[in-house]
């Protein structure tokens, strides 16, 4: 199936200003997605309100609109240049939300532009929680037992079925914005009132806690003959409790056996094509009980996201590029891999080296910010690193945060390992403090729930460390 | 002397892996000291690497890992794929030996010693295996010891080239067996060239209980069973010497279905008359994308082998023009993807998307299928798990 | 050490991201360090440039330094170069391996980007476009022989060292406001005497705006020293004149050793003393004199030739009783780089990238003076939403972490979209809350006038209510939050108020704006808090009356200049 030619003229909604939660990521994935569909030979309409992004380059585009995101002006330019198709899926949530909005107030259908990546049907089951949670259910998975509520009283009413501590995430928001964990009462109603708030429909979602369960991530993409691929997987060092975003995380997973994997790439592929993204990528995040082995399904993406951006940085297969590809009507297998050029992009990367993210904060320009960090993402930035070894891409990420981290040696061991209980910006540093002072690795593990083989990996930086330390240069010859 | 002296004394000695071609990367041992030779070939998978180590289809092998961590996650008998390692040596570039990991029983390393088998970490598997890549896989000595360069290259000598070789006669069973399934209601005589437990469990799920004969029976033995179906096994090494399986194969087609995987692909393809040859470094991994030209879908796939079924040269050629075009893959016309054999028309009915190699085949005029690759995975995707009930469905339809 | 490192033969390898685990040969040079036996790296034989990108995202450093970087990389590929790209930074462009001809993944550390640059061998390095993480490293690049295209690092010293500048500016005979550095509590009271109140004040050793403040009398300058920073004599404290009520103007330009090219000057639409990062910015600067105007471009002019500036150069100057300041200048690739560029049509990065690889200006063709067709407003968009306790008030520490732009062909216009684009859509009715300084009254009662004809209802604090009332304006007065319940703040959060225009003066006002302010992003509706702010923001209003929605594109707004280059 190649390129479609019943289409001639596509817009591309862009991600608008840098926020947290959504970074220039979308600017790779739009600019991927403007240069593909140039060379494609169709006329691209671009939408984007941020001047900063290099997608709004004149050159990226036949038409670039610099005019903000919103139905009236983005109505008013399909009005004026009638394109066939829109593309929702590269410009994150904010994109994604506006196609939504377009096709609910009618412009769509009145100017009759086929949405291409994902359908209204596969965004809104992948979006609205009940028919998320349908859905996983129909292919035999679950995600996490949970409830919605509209306001402070009707949360305290679905307390009866549910029990602390409970999560509460606000329905179509950024990041996870205005959510967070309640393990009492008192901040189950005051994280409820803010959620409703914050959340454009009033709607919060209260979900069973998997805090402490690992967290897991495979960036999927699919085309319209349904083939289907993992591009990466993804660990999360820090587990469940902890936003993606602000996560250390690992590609590929570390501490999977193939036997657990495969049941993750598997449940993958069946969410994709029951959730029914035609064509593109999208995000799935698991939560493992690393006692039990049982799976729940947290999210998913139905487009291209910040994992994506870095799973296509650290397997080198370009999603964003592949997925505007697809929504044109080519399958995988017609697609050559970029970087071999004599292979197909239908395939499943595999890597020979490690990778490590980690994410930069700004908790110093605001000072009354409380630093601990939730299911509700702080972070302004990220760094990659690519190691041979765990051990090395990690510390080449830490170099990578361009900080230079005071330790408070008078902290006593039992207050440090009180403090790395809750997740925070120094959580690594104190951690790394703790190990040279000696402290076994099993209490870390019983603070933080983080994987042993991570912190086995710490332990032995640390003993290297020490064993350098103190050496003279002349000691080496 | 106590252990910790002699476990440093141990370290300290030397290990590496030697190639025939006269390079030599050297490294820290761990497992078992001693010194193996064999086939060096590299593995691309990113799990599991103890599913890896004790499949049949290694025997006379060393592998290296192309992943650089390995035993992150440690040992158990589960991911077992028979009794004993078959790869005689392990090479990565890091070895791991925590267990704990919920469902490790011991770690790797442990494991890896107390079954004598030799590693060789520190390696710089990506040079490793370029090397392979470009030179095509060659014997090699690997060793953790103190073996001088004339002891490592009189092994090296002795030791023969795969092509050639009968291995499958030294790994299969040297009994029958019989296995009963839950849900089995169907009669299958597996021929056993190394076989790998999960394609019995395979089996099983889809509803065969299983008679597993070994290699060198013959097709009398095996129909006086009374089978409803006869499954063709993976194995290692080259199916070129294998003609008494051959023989046996030509007796049972048209008689009972037959499905063969990998080595049990390679001999029904010879008992229709194809030709087989040794491929340059042959297929090793979990990720190669393989085309079903019934469904026209991909279906990404575990592979272990380093021979493969000739392919008619007007297809090589169209398919390698193929390459590089605007659309990269494109079907072939079914008239070019049918050949004539000794028992009818057959057709291609799977393609490898990385080089064209013939991946599937399928009988026309005598009930009978086989896959290059491997769809009871371990380890490996799923996607191709449909074939056993293929095969439960082709019996069922006879 | 690296020596000792080196000389035990102990240096990185570089190997390939391959998608396959060298199964299959790669074609994308796509590259990462680490310590090991092959090197997959081998240089090739073409002349080289390194550019290196500006790491992690975080607050003042982010997209947009991305955006000057690809500008870079691609211009040299142009001119026939090999680009090399270093970068950590896994959302950016820059790290997309189709955009450079070489890229490395790696830490912008000296060690990890000494180690390239001995790999590659490269004609030199390009570090003004990366922010202030390569810049950092320039220094300790140079010392070890690697040559820094562009700039020199000593024009840098010298636009960075106080002293050095301000010789340079009373020799071109350019204003500044008065400064002083201080070691101790002493010297510094004895400085603010000198220059005299509001003070902004800041540690010498921190660089981009952090732990600024703005001081208004002696016992806020004694607290400052006292709790934020202790002066001393490695770490002294800089004192600067603070021009309240001054108008600011951000000039980028590029120069060429010979010539200057003026990208924009843009004019800012808050007061003096927020960041230039967090605020909202207009191209053309249609409300200064044209007098001033040719002012400023001939000190951008004289100051890029004098610092001997090879690139990028942004200078801050201040506005005010019609006098022209220069508040400080950085040679290197600013924020503002893409909105220019955008605004304009002329890439600036790209014109900055062929000088600094020896083009001259002269032969560029560029448009002497760039054509404004149009307006075109930039707004910052702040975090505060998303980091819950945050302090919500504006000053001399950049908090933004993004911005859009607005494009029409009235200033008004150009505002109210980008004000929309910012997700603080301006109300066209309801109620607008006043609360104005004395010295704006005046101003207020025509603004008060203007939304009571576009329909609005006005409630406002005592004395500016009494204000509008005597101007025949009618306003309901409503207590301060400061004066106790039912107050402003209150009627905000129920939702009463559909925007505000609160502009404080001096520290206790800004204080109290300090609830209104978090009040009002609670609820979403803007806050205005300059008359400057205000004046646009009405005339914007107005304008939104407009029937229908005018949308440009930029290909139709620059036409095929900025295609070509």
């Amino acid at each position: 199936m190649p390129r479609r030619t019943d289409i001639e003229k596509i817009m591309l909604i862009g991600s608008g200003p840098i926020v947290i939660g959504q970074a220039c990521e979308f600017d790779y994935s739009g600019t991927q997605a403007c240069q593909v569909l140039l060379e494609e030979g169709f006329e691209v309409v671009l939408v984007n309100s941020n001047p900063a992004t290099i997608m709004t380059d004149p050159a990226f585009a036949t038409r670039t609109y610099v005019e903000p995101l919103d139905v009236p002006t983005v109505s008013a330019i399909i009005e004026r240049e009638r394109p066939d198709a829109l593309l929702p899926t590269l410009g994150g949530q904010t994109a994604l939300n506006l196609a939504t909005e377009l096709k609910e107030a009618g412009v769509l259908d009145r100017y009759e532009v086929q949405l291409i990546g994902a359908d209204y049907d596969a965004i809104q089951r992948a979006e609205e929680r009940e028919l998320f949670r349908d859905a996983i259910d129909r292919i035999g998975l679950r995600v996490p037992r949970s409830d919605l509520a509209k306001s402070v009283k009707e949360a305290c009413q679905k307390l009866e079925k549910l029990t602390l501590p409970i999560i509460i995430r606000p329905s179509f928001t950024l990041g996870g914005h205005g959510g967070g964990v309640a393990h009492d009462l008192d901040s189950f109603c005051s994280i409820v009132e803010d959620g409703v708030s914050a959340s454009p429909i009033g709607q919060v979602l209260l979900e069973e806690s998997v805090m402490g369960w690992q967290e897991f991530e495979l960036e999927v993409m699919r085309d319209r003959a349904d083939n289907v691929v993992i591009v990466c997987s993804i660990e999360n060092i820090d587990p469940m409790g902890v936003h993606t975003g602000d996560s250390i995380t690992v590609a590929p997973a570390q501490t999977l056996t193939d036997v657990q994997y495969q049941r993750l790439r598997d449940a993958s592929l069946d969410i994709i094509r029951e959730i029914g993204v035609e064509t593109g990528g999208s995000n799935i995040q698991f939560a493992v009980n690393p006692d039990t082995e049982e799976i729940v399904v947290i999210e998913m993406n139905p487009r291209v996201s910040r994992s994506s951006a870095l799973a296509s940085k650290a397997t080198g297969f370009p999603i964003a590029k592949i997925a505007a590809r697809l929504a044109v009507g080519y399958t995988l297998d017609e697609i050559p891999n970029d970087i071999t050029r004599k292979t197909p992009a239908c395939f499943e990367p595999t890597i020979d080296y490690v990778v490590v993210k980690t994410p930069r904060w700004a908790f110093e320009k605001f000072p009354r910010v409380d630093a601990v960090l939730t299911t509700h993402m702080k972070s302004v930035g990220e760094n990659m690193a690519v190691g041979r070894t765990f051990k090395e891409a990690f510390m080449k990420s830490m170099r990578s945060r361009e900080l230079d981290v005071e330790m408070d040696d008078a902290a006593g061991t039992e207050e440090m390992l009180a403090a790395i209980s809750t997740p925070s910006a120094e959580r690594y540093d104190l951690i790394f403090e703790l190990l040279r002072r000696g402290t076994d690795v099993a209490d870390i593990e019983a603070a933080t729930s983080i994987n042993p083989w991570f912190l086995g990996e710490f332990e032995q930086i640390i003993a290297r460390e020490q064993r350098l330390r103190g050496r003279q240069l002349a000691d080496y010859d | 002397m106590n252990p910790g002296t002699k476990n440093r004394q141990r370290k300290s000695l030397p290990a590496a892996v030697a190639l025939e071609d006269g390079s030599i990367y050297r490294g820290h041992g761990f497992g078992a000291t001693g010194a193996v030779c064999g086939e060096i070939v590299f593995n691309t998978a990113m799990t599991g690497y103890q599913e890896v180590v004790t499949d049949p289809s290694y025997h006379g092998q060393m592998v290296t890992f192309t992943y650089p961590l390995i035993g992150n996650y440690g040992a158990n008998t589960i991911a077992n794929e028979s009794g004993e390692v078959h790869s005689r040596a392990v090479i990565v570039r890091e070895a791991h030996n925590l267990d704990r990991n919920s469902s490790a029983e011991q770690g790797w390393v442990d494991w890896l010693a107390q079954r004598g088998v030799v590693g060789v970490s520190g390696i710089d598997t990506r040079a490793l295996t370029r090397r392979i890549r470009s030179e095509g896989a060659m014997r090699a000595c690997v060793y953790w010891g103190d073996f001088t360069e004339d002891e490592v290259a009189a092994r090296l000598e002795a030791t023969p080239p795969m092509a050639g070789q009968d291995l499958a006669s030294r790994v299969c069973c040297e009994e029958p067996y019989e296995l009963e399934f839950l849900r089995g209601e169907r009669l299958v005589v597996v021929l056993d060239f190394g076989i790998k437990r999960s394609i019995i469990k395979g089996l099983g799920r889809a509803g065969c209980n299983v008679k597993v004969l070994p290699a060198g029976s013959s097709a009398d033995d095996i129909l006086k069973l009374e089978p409803e179906g006869v499954f063709l096994s993976n194995g290692p090494g080259d199916p070129a010497p294998l003609d008494y399986a051959v023989t046996t194969t030509r007796s049972l087609l048209g008689k009972v279905p037959v499905f063969g995987i990998c080595l049990g692909h390679q001999i029904l393809c010879r008992a229709l008359g194809l030709e087989t040859y040794k491929l340059k470094f042959g297929h090793r991994g979990a990720n190669h994308p393989v085309k079903n030209l019934d469904t026209d879908r991909v279906e990404i796939t575990s592979q272990n082998h380093g021979f493969a079924v000739r392919l008619p040269e007007a297809l090589a050629a169209r398919l390698e023009a193929g390459r590089g075009g605007s659309t990269f893959f494109e079907a072939p016309p079914e008239s070019e993807l049918r050949l004539g054999t000794d028992f009818g028309d057959a057709v291609i009915s799977h393609l490898n998307l990385y080089d064209g190699t013939v991946e599937g085949i399928r009988c026309r005029e005598v009930p009978a299928f086989s896959v290059q690759y491997h769809p009871e995975a371990s380890p490996g995707p799923h996607d191709s798990r449909y074939l056993f009930d293929d095969f439960k469905r082709l019996i069922e339809s006879a | 050490m690296r020596g000792y490192r080196i000389g035990k033969g102990v240096t990185p390898v570089y190997k390939a991201v391959d998608t396959c685990a060298a199964e299959f040969e790669a074609e994308t040079p796509y590259f990462y360090s680490c310590y090991d036996r092959e090197n997959e790296a081998v240089r090739s034989g073409r002349d080289k440039v390194i550019i290196l990108g500006s790491g992690p995202n975080r607050i003042g450093q982010g997209i947009e330094f991305d955006y000057c970087c690809v500008h870079a990389v691609m211009t040299s590929r142009e001119m026939g170069y090999e680009a090399i790209m270093v970068n950590c930074n896994p959302e950016t462009v820059s790290t997309d391996y189709n955009i450079s001809d070489r890229l490395y993944f790696e830490p912008l550390t000296l060690e990890d980007v000494l180690n390239l640059v001995e790999n590659e061998q490269p004609r030199g390095v390009i570090v003004q476009f990366g922010g202030q993480t390569p810049l950092k490293i320039a220094e300790g690049l140079e010392q070890a022989g690697v040559p820094i295209l562009g700039t020199p690092q000593d024009a840098i010293d010298l636009a960075e060292d106080r002293g050095r500048f301000g010789e340079v500016l009373r020799k071109l005979e350019i204003a500044h406001p008065p400064y002083g550095t201080a070691r101790s509590r002493d010297e510094a009271l004895k400085i603010a005497a000198r220059i005299g109140y509001p003070l902004l004040v800041r540690p010498s050793y921190v660089l981009g705006g952090r732990a600024m403040e703005i001081v208004y009398n002696r016992e806020d300058l004694d607290r400052y020293i006292q709790d934020a920073v202790q002066a001393s004599h490695e770490h002294p404290i800089l004192l600067d004149k603070f021009l309240e009520d001054a108008m600011e103007i951000d000039v980028d330009a590029v120069c060429d050793g010979e010539q200057v090219y003026i990208g924009a000057v843009m004019q800012h639409i808050e007061e003096a003393g927020v960041h230039s990062g967090d605020s909202a910015c207009v191209i053309p600067a249609y409300s200064v004199p044209e007098e001033l105007l040719q002012q400023v471009k001939q000190h951008t002019q004289d100051l890029a030739l004098e610092l001997g500036v090879i690139g990028l150069i942004n200078i801050q100057y201040a506005i005010k009783d019609d006098e022209v300041f220069v508040l400080e200048a950085n040679p290197r690739g600013s924020r503002t780089v893409p909105y220019v560029s955008k605004s304009t049509g002329v890439p600036l990065a790209k014109v900055a990238t062929r000088v600094i690889l020896g083009e001259k200006l002269s032969s560029m063709d560029l448009p002497s003076e760039p054509a404004h067709p149009h307006f075109t407003v930039k707004e910052a968009v702040l975090p505060f939403s998303r980091l819950p306790g945050a302090d919500t008030t504006l000053g001399p520490e950049m908090k933004s972490t993004g911005e859009v732009m607005g494009i029409a062909t009235s200033f008004p216009a150009a505002f109210a979209k980008a004000q929309g684009a910012a997700g603080q859509t301006l109300p066209t009715s309801g109620t607008m809350f006043m609360s104005i300084c004395d010295a704006d009254k005046t101003q207020a009662v025509e603004l008060g006038k203007r939304l009571r004809d576009l329909g609005f209802r006005i409630v406002a604090t005592s004395g500016t209510a009494e204000a509008l009332e005597e101007a025949g304006v009618p306003a309901d007065p409503v207590r301060k939050f400061t004066e106790g319940k039912p107050h402003v703040v209150d009627m905000i959060l129920v939702g009463k108020i559909d925007g505000v225009i609160n502009t404080p003066r001096g520290r206790g006002a800004r204080a109290d704006g300090y609830e209104i302010r978090r009040a009002t992003l609670r609820t979403g509706i803007p806050c205005i808090t300059t008359m400057a702010g205000a004046e646009a923001a009405v005339s914007a209003i107005e304008a939104m009356g407009e029937p229908g929605i005018q949308t440009h594109n930029l290909q139709e707004l620059h036409g095929n200049h900025t295609r070509s280059s």
